[in-house]
C-alpha cells in the first residue's frame, strides 16, 4: 500500500459499468512526513475520505477486487484508510 | 488509474482474437494538474465513446484487460471512463 493525500475528485458520466456511482478521488503520493511527491493515482473511495486528508491506498488488483467483491472488476487502486499519523 | 487525453486513433487491419472492433486510441498521460506528462500510449477504449481531445481515466496492467469483453485479451492500457470534471482542491482550502 502507499501513502497519499486527497487533492481532488473526478466526476464521470460515461464509464465502464463497474464505475457507476463510484466516488473517484485524485490522490497525490506523499512521503512518510506528508510532503507531496510527483506521482498520483485516481482511486475509488471506500472510507469516505475528503480533500486534504492523508490516506492509505491499495494499488494491487487482486486485493482491490476482493474489497469490491468482484472477480472481474477492472479496478486496481482503492482508498482503504484515512491516516491519523505515521510514527 | 491515471488521467490521460485522447490525441489520436490507431486503426489496425489484423488483430489478436478478441480485439476486433475494439477502438484503439492514442492517449497522452497527464500529471495531477492535467498537464501532459511522459510518452503517449495506445489504449483500448472500454467506453467505446471517447473522442479526440477528451480527458479520460485509464487503467494499466492486468486490470486493463478485465474492462473488455472478452476479457482474456492482450492489452496493457484501457480507457474505463471519460472525465466530465476534474476538481483539484486549491492548497489554500486544504
Amino acid at each position: 500500500m502507499i501513502l497519499g493525500r486527497v487533492i481532488g475528485d473526478i466526476t464521470s458520466t460515461i464509464n465502464h459499468p463497474f464505475y457507476d456511482a463510484k466516488k473517484l478521488l485524485l490522490v497525490e503520493r506523499t512521503d512518510p512526513s506528508g510532503a507531496g511527491l510527483p506521482g498520483y493515482l485516481v482511486a475509488i473511495d471506500t472510507v469516505g475520505a475528503g480533500p486534504g486528508q492523508r490516506v492509505l491506498v491499495l494499488d494491487e488488483g487482486t486485493g482491490a477486487r476482493q474489497i469490491v467483491i468482484s472477480k472481474d472488476a477492472p479496478v486496481r487502486s482503492v482508498v482503504v484508510g484515512i491516516i491519523d499519523a505515521v510514527a | 488509474m491515471l488521467l490521460g487525453r485522447v490525441i489520436g486513433t490507431v486503426v489496425t487491419c489484423v488483430t489478436y482474437d478478441g480485439l476486433a472492433g475494439v477502438p484503439m486510441l492514442m492517449v497522452q498521460p497527464l500529471d495531477k494538474r492535467g498537464a501532459p506528462d511522459g510518452q503517449p500510449v495506445v489504449a483500448a477504449d472500454a467506453t467505446r465513446m471517447a473522442g479526440p481531445d477528451e480527458m479520460v481515466y485509464y487503467e494499466g496492467g492486468r486490470e486493463a484487460a478485465l474492462a473488455l469483453e472478452p476479457w482474456f485479451v492482450p492489452v496493457d492500457h484501457t480507457i474505463v471512463g471519460i472525465v466530465d470534471t476534474l476538481h483539484v482542491t486549491p492548497e489554500s482550502q486544504i
